[in-house]
Parts: C-alpha cells; sequence; structure tokens
C-alpha cells in the first residue's frame, strides 16, 4: 500500500492508481479498485452494533413453540439448554450452549475487540489477531444450525392437532444475528490489522 | 477506464494517505432499523403483559410454574409463573401472569379454582385435567372493584354466576346424605343443585344453598315445602307398603325436592335468598304445622321402651300431638323410678272451636277448664304398643271412668297430666295374678291322687278285658244259635216244608170247624141229636 499499487480483487492485475482519481477500476476487468476494503470499520461496526442489538430479543424471546395435546409452550433458547440438561444428555445440552449462545457473543466480543485495536493502531499481536479473525470467520457460518435445526423441526412435526411446533419471534433474531456477524466478518479487512505495523515500519525507516 | 497501460517496473511513486472515513455509510441503516425492530417488539411485549396476580391454594398439587392456564370458557387468560409457600407454610401463593385483555375481569368477586378430575354424585368433571394436567378455572365476578391477589376455592362452584336462576336457602338440623351438587327436583324434574352448605356457627343447622335454574325458580313460592327426597321411603303402615321415591338419581345420591301445596290462592313467586324449612320427608313437609303447641308433662311409672320422640300423642285414635322428649328420673321420696315424657299438644287438631275468644288469656283459661273437665271424666294418658313388629310406642289419651280420681298439676311447668297403667302394663299383672295361684295349687298332691287313680283305672280295664273275652265266647255262640235259627226260617228247610204241611191242616181244620159252626148255628140241636142223616 505505501507503495501505491493496488491489486485487483477478482483477476489479481496490479495496478497504480491515478493520482487525483476517487474511484479507480482495474485496466483488465474494470473491478472497482481500492486499496483497502472501502468503509470497512464503519460498516463492520454497523454490522457489528445491529447484530449486538439482536442479540438480545434473540435470546429472550422464544424460539421455539411446541403445541402438543397438553398445552402449548414457548422456549428461548436458554431454556432448552436447561430442558435438554440432563444427567445422560448434557452433551447436546452443551452444544447448543455452545452453538447458539457462547459463539455468538463471543465473536461479537472478538470483533469489537479487532476494531477497537486496528482503530487504536494496536501493533501488537499481529498474528495472535490475525488467528482469531481466521477462526472467527470459520466458526461464525455453524451458528446458523440452529437456525435450520429449528426450521426443519418446524417444517416436520405438524402433526395437527396433536402437535405441531412453530418458530418463534426469537428465531428470526437470531438468524439476523448469525448473518450479521458474518457480514460483519466479511467486511472487516484484515489487512487493516497490518496497516499500523507497516506505518511503523515506514515512520522508523 | 480510460487509463493508460503503464508499464510494468516503471512505477511512479506515490505517497499514500489512508482515506480518512467523513462520510456516513449509507450502511448504518442496518443497526438502525435493528434496533427499530427491536425496540417494537419489546414495546409490543412489555404492552402484550397484563397485570400479576396472586392466587392462594391450599395445594400446589397439579400446579406448575410456566405451564399451568387460567382458562376461562376454553380461552387461556393467564399462565401461573411462580409457586411458593406462604410465610406461616400452611397455604400456597401462586403468581400468575395475566393476559391484558383480562384485566378488567379481575375484580373483588372474581373467584379461581382449581380444576382437576372430580366424580362426585351425579357430576364427572375435568375429565381433560387426566391428559392435559391441571388448570385453574375462573368465574368473572360482576364488581367493578378491582383487585389482584385472591384466594382459591378448595372446591369448584358447582352454579356459575352467569347461570340465569334464583339461589334459595334451606334450613335443616341433619344434612342426609345431601352435598355439593345433589339434584333439586320438582315433580321429578331436576331443576336445580345444591350449591353450598354449611353448619351454622352454633352447630345447630344447617343453612344449604340450592340454586334452582330458570325457568323454573318461579315454581318456588312462599309457600313451597322443601323436603328431603334422599333415597327411597319406605312407609309400612295400615294401608299397605308405600315407597316414595323422586328418581332413579336420587335414589343413589340424594336429594332435595320441592312443591307448593295446591288450594289456597297462587302466590307470587319467592325472592332469591328466601329461606325455607328443609323437612325429612314428604309426609313432614305437607304435616299440618303445628301453631301454638302446648306442652304437658306425663310422668309413666312403667317401662317406655319403644316411645322415642316423635311418637305421635292420640285422643282416642285421632293424633292430637307429639312426643317431644323421654326422660328417666328417680323420685327420691318414695325411690321410685319414673319416666317422665313431654307432649307437645295441638288443640287445633282436637278440633276445638274457639268462637268468641279474643284473647290469649280467654283462650289459655277455656283451654285449662276443658283439660280439666276431660279427666275428670276419666280421660288419662296410657302408653300403647303402635307396632308389634317394631314395638315402638304412642301415647293414647281415652276415658277410664274406673281410673282412680287425679287431677292435672297445673303447679308444674310444664302441667303434669294424669297417667294410667298401660295396656301391656295392665295384662302383664294380670297374667302375673294367675301365674301365683297356679303357683299355690298343690299340683304335687293331685299327682299323687291322680296316679292312684290310675292304678285302680289299670286294674280296672284289665277285669274288664276279661270280660270282654267272655261276652266274646257268648258272641260266638250266640253267632251259632242265630246261624242255626237262620237255617230253620229258610224256605227249603224241612221244619219249613212241615210247618206249611201243618198249617194247609190246620186250615183244613179250621173250615171244618167253620162248617161245624154253621151248621150248629142252623142246628144247634144236632149237639143233642146228633146230625140227622143226609135229610137236607
Amino acid at each position: 500500500m505505501h507503495r501505491g499499487l493496488q491489486s485487483c480483487g477478482v483477476c489479481g492485475l496490479l495496478s497504480r492508481p491515478a493520482p487525483d482519481a476517487d474511484v479507480c477500476r482495474c485496466p483488465r476487468c474494470d473491478e472497482v479498485l481500492s486499496f483497502r476494503k472501502p468503509d470497512s470499520i464503519q460498516r463492520t461496526w454497523a454490522f457489528l452494533l445491529a447484530a449486538a442489538v439482536c442479540y438480545i430479543p434473540a435470546n429472550v424471546l422464544p424460539v421455539l413453540t411446541t403445541t402438543t395435546a397438553t398445552g402449548s409452550e414457548s422456549d428461548t433458547i436458554m431454556q432448552g439448554v436447561v430442558l435438554l440438561w440432563s444427567p445422560s444428555g448434557w452433551p447436546l445440552s452443551m452444544i447448543v450452549l455452545v452453538a447458539s449462545i457462547i459463539i455468538p457473543s463471543a465473536k461479537i466480543v472478538a470483533l469489537a475487540y479487532l476494531l477497537i485495536s486496528v482503530r487504536r493502531g494496536s501493533i501488537a499481536n499481529n498474528e495472535r489477531r490475525l488467528r482469531l479473525y481466521r477462526t472467527i470467520e470459520f466458526i461464525g457460518r455453524w451458528s446458523m444450525v440452529d437456525v435450520f435445526v429449528d426450521t426443519f423441526t418446524a417444517a416436520l412435526i405438524q402433526l395437527q392437532p396433536l402437535m405441531s411446533v412453530e418458530p418463534g419471534p426469537g428465531l428470526f433474531f437470531f438468524a439476523a444475528v448469525v448473518v450479521l456477524t458474518m457480514l460483519a466478518v466479511e467486511s472487516f479487512d484484515p489487512r487493516l490489522i497490518w496497516d499500523a505495523t507497516s506505518a511503523h515500519e515506514v515512520e522508523n525507516g | 477506464m480510460a487509463e493508460p497501460q503503464v508499464p510494468p517496473g516503471d512505477v511512479p511513486e506515490s505517497r499514500v494517505v489512508p482515506r480518512r472515513q467523513t462520510r456516513l455509510s449509507l450502511v448504518w441503516i442496518i443497526p438502525i432499523v435493528a434496533t427499530a425492530v427491536g425496540l417494537w417488539v419489546a414495546v409490543t411485549r412489555i404492552r402484550s403483559e397484563g397485570p400479576k396476580i396472586t392466587i392462594e391454594f391450599q395445594s400446589a398439587e397439579g400446579l406448575e410454574a410456566g405451564k399451568t392456564k387460567i382458562n376461562y370458557r376454553g380461552v387461556d387468560l393467564g399462565t401461573i409463573v411462580g409457586i411458593r409457600l406462604s410465610n406461616d407454610h400452611l397455604r400456597v401463593i401462586a403468581t400468575a401472569q395475566m393476559t391484558p385483555q383480562s384485566g378488567e375481569f379481575l375484580v373483588a368477586d372474581t373467584h379461581f379454582w382449581v380444576v382437576r378430575p372430580r366424580i362426585s354424585g351425579a357430576n364427572v368433571t375435568g375429565l381433560g385435567t387426566l391428559i392435559s394436567g391441571a388448570y385453574i378455572g375462573m368465574e368473572i365476578g360482576s364488581s367493578t372493584v378491582p383487585r389482584r391477589s385472591f384466594v382459591a376455592l378448595d372446591t369448584p362452584p358447582i352454579v356459575t354466576g352467569e347461570a340465569p336462576g334464583r339461589f334459595f336457602v334451606l334450613q335443616t338440623s341433619d344434612l342426609g346424605s345431601l352435598d355439593l351438587g345433589t339434584p333439586v327436583f320438582f315433580r321429578r324434574l331436576q331443576v336445580g343443585q345444591v350449591a353450598a352448605y354449611q353448619l351454622d356457627k352454633d352447630g345447630r343447622f344447617f343453612t344449604v344453598r340450592i340454586f334452582v335454574r330458570a325457568p323454573y325458580d318461579q315454581f318456588v313460592t312462599v309457600n313451597s315445602r322443601f323436603w328431603q327426597a334422599s333415597g327411597i321411603d319406605l312407609q309400612l303402615s295400615a294401608n299397605g307398603l308405600t315407597v316414595q321415591t323422586q328418581s332413579l338419581l336420587s335414589i343413589l345420591i340424594g336429594g332435595i325436592a320441592f312443591e307448593t301445596p295446591t288450594g289456597g290462592q297462587t302466590l307470587s313467586a319467592a325472592a332469591a335468598d328466601t329461606v325455607f324449612t328443609l323437612y325429612a320427608s314428604r309426609a313432614k313437609a305437607f304435616a299440618p304445622a303445628a301453631r301454638n303447641p302446648q306442652t304437658f308433662e306425663l310422668i309413666f311409672n312403667e317401662s317406655v321402651r319403644g316411645l322415642a320422640p316423635g311418637a305421635p300423642v292420640e285422643f282416642r285414635g285421632v293424633q292430637v300431638g307429639e312426643v317431644a322428649e323421654v326422660r328417666a328420673q328417680i323420685d327420691l321420696k318414695t325411690m321410685q323410678f319414673q319416666a317422665p315424657v313431654t307432649i307437645h299438644l295441638d288443640a287445633q287438631r282436637l278440633g276445638v272451636k274457639m268462637i268468641g275468644l279474643t284473647s290469649e288469656a280467654d283462650f289459655n283459661a277455656l283451654r285449662r277448664r276443658l283439660i280439666d273437665s276431660l279427666v275428670a271424666r276419666g280421660v288419662r294418658a296410657q302408653l300403647k304398643t303402635g307396632n308389634l313388629l317394631t314395638g315402638s310406642a304412642f301415647v293414647s289419651f281415652d276415658y277410664f271412668p274406673d281410673a282412680p280420681p287425679a287431677t292435672v298439676d297445673w303447679s308444674q311447668q310444664p302441667a303434669q297430666l294424669p297417667t294410667t297403667p298401660g295396656q301391656l302394663e295392665a295384662s302383664e299383672a294380670r297374667i302375673t295374678n294367675i301365674i301365683k295361684k297356679l303357683d299355690k295349687m298343690p299340683l304335687e298332691q293331685i299327682g299323687d291322687q291322680l296316679h292312684a287313680t290310675l292304678a285302680d283305672l289299670d286294674v280296672t280295664l284289665r277285669k274288664t278285658n276279661q270280660v270282654l273275652e267272655s261276652a266274646d265266647a257268648t258272641l260266638v255262640s250266640a253267632h251259632g244259635t242265630l246261624d242255626n235259627a237262620n237255617s230253620f226260617l229258610e224256605p227249603s228247610s224241612v221244619q219249613s216244608q212241615q210247618l206249611s204241611s201243618t198249617l194247609v191242616e190246620v186250615s183244613r181244620a179250621a173250615r171244618s170247624l167253620r162248617v161245624l159252626a154253621d151248621y150248629l148255628e142252623q142246628h144247634p140241636e144236632a149237639l143233642l141229636r146228633g146230625k140227622r142223616g143226609g135229610a137236607q
């Protein structure tokens, strides 16, 4: 970047931007070029905040409404964890707990940490931060498992009038959390982690 | 796009300044929308939360926090969210989250109860709760005073307030087989139910609240009579066997029946909560009410076995009152056992015509005179056995002209009427006398003499036997004689032929004699001269 070269994200052609041009395009494939993902930090923050906001109703509202002959029952994620918790079924309960509660929250916290550290121009632990970024990028999509399970259950268990399962409003928020965190991870440019180090190196010669 | 192709290797160096983010990205719409949606959901959630109420229960059996619903006519109006013990550990306090709609129903006279499977008498209710678990039923009150803490009813109300009809109050000293939900019959049609009952504070009367459905409640008039139609009313009387029942249902679980006496003017329907007396039977309900009963005391010096309170008091077979109380006492002066019997007499039933009597004092004076004169003519109370099978007794007044003179003891309270020993008592005494006399008889002596006499008789009989034997021989010889006589008399016998020839001879002789006589009559001289030879 300090060499003033842009690489095309599509065809990989390295080019030098015109001095006064705001928007540069790849001479070969006409892709919009930029040194870093545009508005990366701002976008990541926006998605992250939206995810954080959605995280609250996702955990407070019921995700699944089970209607049986004995009456209907709405469970939130945490209630599901408690319901599954038993001497023999605790691993299942742990899976739900980790996949549905710990990972989304950890993702939000980790991304916030990355954003703040980039903002402050931190130059320490670059490799570790990058590993963290890769981890959350890889792991984030698995939270969607919860949503899939819920939708499958709702679609499969329709034994009216004996029993039926319907997704609750919490499920939509939960899905939003997963999608928004994935978008946030996507919009974060890991190269920003190294920018401060490069600038440091340039300043120090 | 109109960028000139720059040859690689000849890249001009430029200073890179990372762009400052000054422009607000459109992406911020996303968190704003997320926040807005979140807030909207939160607001709807909060607004959809109704009031929280507490309900006190005897026991939390079947209740489950977060699951048990409060149900009114099949509509969920709330959920139990918490169950805890009261501070004194005697009751259970459940917290319920109600729907916002239910706020106006939570008033002072709204009731809650736990609906469980319940089988009582004729009713089987709440079977659905066997599968779904218990829920809380509610009855919405009509008050306008809001209320947030309630005490649940121990049993579901039999009659909910919305049903058209009226409540009436019955008083009885004996609950019999009545229970909540016991049917009320009118002309054998079930028209209502027992809604509640409770023992009065002094423990003497039960107050039974019954509910009579519209439109049958209009048949309850102020002079209606209620009675317990519990089971079968069997009466074995002089008229035969009488069986009174209301319906098969009432045989099984009992019931209350009411009827309005026919005749008389039609009275308007009774107001709600009118108090009636619940009689033990139909007969009692329709028995003429004893107005102004007079209390008297009878002292019997005999056993009063079989005489129970309620036994009739009759005057020459007409019931004029009933026995109120039977006691026992020992007269310390004479050291005799006595049984004072309190009776109620109903002057009206005696058919005393009270003409021109204006005041109570007049009536009392007349009554006193009447009873005095009756006693002076020999009217006495007597114990009689009414039923030989059960041995139940009753008090009978009758004329006993031979009874020793007695007077009414008006100084006592209540007044004492003279008595005479009962029939049984009198006959007993007579029988005892006879037995005593029998006792005095010299039975042994009589027996000895009888024995001697019998021995003599034996000897005599033996002799008679011998006589009879000789008589037998005599009879045999007589038989032979008679046989001989018989043979003699037979027509073919020699004797008979001889006899007939003899008789022929005799008849010839007689004829000759007659000829002789005729000749002699004509010729008397022939006696002397002899027959003139043929000179005729």
